[in-house]
């Protein structure tokens, strides 16, 4: 199966290949419109960008697998990064991991029980000052407390539908 | 306590304060306007240099100082390249300028690209901050709207063009010259200096990497003069306002203006509202990110020499040292960027070694073997010390490691990582003695959990 960009996201692409004097400048920036849309950088994904952008596909493979923010494996509809840096830890960072291990019943880099999170671990989000925090897909929250972390993951676990995605 | 004026937070109470109309009501743009329409380029850099801006991103380094470095013969255009990759641990305050004032940035990367001769500007931005990139876009998007970034700013013949570009999530980008690479959609890799990015930087021509914080300084420093905006610090060659933050036991957690010189004694307990748990004195500080070695409230200054740079502050606490540029370093570590991790006596200082050197580890990019073998083996000693398993020369150990990655690296990640880790060893040595020797598992941190639920 190969991968194809949407019309829409086709315009940006068009867009984003006259910011820069080089085609391959554009690498980071495609890479994150193509894992909108389908969830992760599949190796399809990576011959598309490879293909567009006239570089090989073992140099798309190696910018994918410096980076934290592309998934090189299929996640849920989800991605719970839990900020585990020392501002974090410090007020209860790892708190907030181990209980979303419990909830989920999975360990980090895995999926939840009901395939509606992937649990992942953070770096330093640059949310410091409103520590505890985790960031959901696009979204950060902070000054967190487990009881505010289990109404937030009830709200987004109601919204999610599995099976469909 | 001190009530400083609002200069580069002047916009931060203002509801909509990120939409042009609101920021332009109060003075957005002022500045660039007359920046276009009555000031040559180099008049607008010496009014930096007078302004005595050092760098906001960690170095330090003096802003008009650097912009001077570029080449005056080069056939290419120079490129601006803003630093908002904001990854060093304990560093939250560009996000507030991007997310709160976009147009600050903006107005200030108009400014400079007038002054450097620099036609594109790239904001590079760490792509986990989606709501930094969505207030950017939509304020760069507002000023092509008005004319402000496009074919004549201000109906001047200077084009301009500012783009947003979203990083991948890597620590390391943060270091100019591997921003640089990923920047050009190669693995983020620092690159060997010289040449400088000044010389040599993005797509092979002449560049200036500055801060967020650094390049949002620009319009206050143009409407307010050099002189006067440096003169608002409370020390020499170090100029200016800029934002301090504060993270971990404090009652108020942040991120504040105030002049260059306020003390950690003011940031803890006159900013930050004090230690977050009555019960728990402080401990430890670790005053300008994670990269900068550690200080203690019981140090006192000792620079009974009339010539000494600490010479004013002999004999008082480390934490009532003015945090500059140069007071910083004097005193054995470095302000960095500025915002401090705060620690109560609850805090095993094995156990903050071991969660920094993990980051350390994570992050290291790998080109060289003293970086990343060190930090991958300071971590695993650390995690052996922490779980009760460690051996008395573990302790040694740890020092000649650390000591082993200074100065032989490509960037000065590995200095950022063996510096904090010899402080933390310094000044704590006693608690990593005890815990080679005792066999008893050292996991301290989040014995504050929830109750963060009841800081504002
Ligand atoms: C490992 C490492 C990480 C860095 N991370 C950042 C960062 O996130 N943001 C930043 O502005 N500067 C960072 N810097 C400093 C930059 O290399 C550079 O000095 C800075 O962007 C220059 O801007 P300034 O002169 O305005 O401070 C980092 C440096 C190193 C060695
Ligand atoms: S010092 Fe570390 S981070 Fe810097 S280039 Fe070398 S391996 Fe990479
Ligand atoms: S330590 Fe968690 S956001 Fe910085």
């Amino acid at each position: 199966m190969t991968f194809t960009l949407s019309a829409e996201s086709e315009k940006i692409l068009d867009e984003l290949l006259t910011r820069y004097p080089t085609k391959r400048a554009a690498c980071l920036p495609l890479l994150h419109l193509c894992q909108r849309q389908a969830g992760w950088v599949s190796p399809e994904v990576i011959d598309f960008v490879a293909k567009r952008l006239e570089i090989a596909a073992s140099e798309v493979q190696g910018v994918v697998t410096f980076y934290t923010m592309y998934h090189q494996k299929q996640v849920a509809p989800n991605v719970v990064w839990v900020c585990r840096t020392l501002s974090c830890d410090l007020r209860g960072g790892r708190e907030l991991q181990h209980h979303l291990e419990k909830r989920f019943g999975c360990g980090v880099n895995e999926t939840s029980q009901d395939g509606k999170f992937t649990l992942k671990k953070a770096e330093c989000l640059a949310a410091c000052g409103q520590a505890p925090m985790v960031q959901i897909n696009d979204s950060y929250h902070e000054n967190l407390t487990l009881e505010s972390l289990d109404r937030l993951i009830d709200d987004i676990a109601a919204k999610t539908a599995v099976g469909k995605q | 306590m001190a009530d400083f004026p609002k200069v580069l937070t002047s916009r931060y109470g203002i509801p909509q304060s990120h939409q042009l109309k609101v920021a332009e009501q109060h003075g957005a743009y002022s500045a660039a306007r007359q920046a276009f329409t009555t000031m040559k380029p180099e008049q607008i850099m010496a009014e930096v240099k007078d302004a005595n801006i050092r760098g906001r991103g960690g170095a330090g380094f003096p802003a008009g100082v650097k912009w001077g470095f570029l080449p005056k013969d080069s056939k290419l255009a120079p490129y601006l390249v803003i630093n908002a990759d904001e990854g060093e641990p304990g560093t939250f305050k560009d996000r507030t300028i991007m997310e709160i004032d976009p147009h600050r940035l903006v107005e200030g990367c108009l400014i400079t690209m007038r002054a450097v001769g620099a036609h594109v500007c790239y904001i590079y931005v760490r792509g986990e901050l989606v709501d930094s990139i969505k207030r950017l876009e939509g304020a760069i998007e507002e000023a092509r709207e008005r004319g402000y970034v496009g074919k004549q700013p201000f109906g001047v013949d200077h084009p301009t063009q500012i783009y947003v570009h979203m990083g991948g999530g890597a620590y390391i980008c943060g270091e100019e010259t591997a921003l640089l690479n990923s920047l050009e959609g190669m693995r983020g890799e620092p690159r060997l200096k010289p040449p400088f990015p000044a010389v040599k930087g993005a797509f092979g021509a002449p560049t200036i990497v500055n801060n967020v914080e650094t390049v949002a300084s620009v319009p206050d420093i143009i409407r307010l003069t050099g002189k006067v905006w440096s003169d608002q610090s409370r020390l020499p060659r170090d100029g200016g306002t800029r934002l301090y933050g504060v993270s971990g036991h404090v009652k108020k957690p942040g991120v504040y203006e105030a002049p260059v010189g306020l003390t950690l004694r003011e940031l803890i307990y006159d900013f930050g509202g004090g230690m977050l748990r009555d019960d728990r004195p402080l401990k430890a500080i670790i005053p300008g990110g994670s990269s900068t070695p550690v200080l203690r409230p019981e140090d006192l200054v000792h620079a009974p020499d009339a010539g000494h740079p600490l010479h004013p502050w002999h004999g008082k606490s480390h934490i009532d040292v003015p945090m500059g540029v140069d007071t910083f370093r004097a005193l054995g570590t470095m302000l960095g960027t500025c915002c401090a991790i705060v620690m109560d006596n609850s805090v095993q200082m094995v156990d903050v070694a071991r969660n920094l050197m993990h980051f350390y580890s994570h992050e290291s990019c790998g080109q060289c073997t003293p970086c990343r073998e060190g930090t991958g083996w300071l971590h695993d000693v650390l995690v052996n010390l922490c779980d009760g398993k460690g051996r008395p020369q573990d302790v040694d150990l740890l020092v000649e490691i650390a000591n082993n990655m200074m100065g032989n690296t490509i960037c000065a990640f590995a200095d950022g990582t063996a510096m904090p880790m010899l402080g933390l060893l310094q000044k704590f040595r006693d608690e990593f003695v005890a815990a080679a020797a005792s066999g008893v598992p050292a996991h301290s941190l989040g014995a504050t959990a929830r109750v963060s639920g009841g800081v504002a």
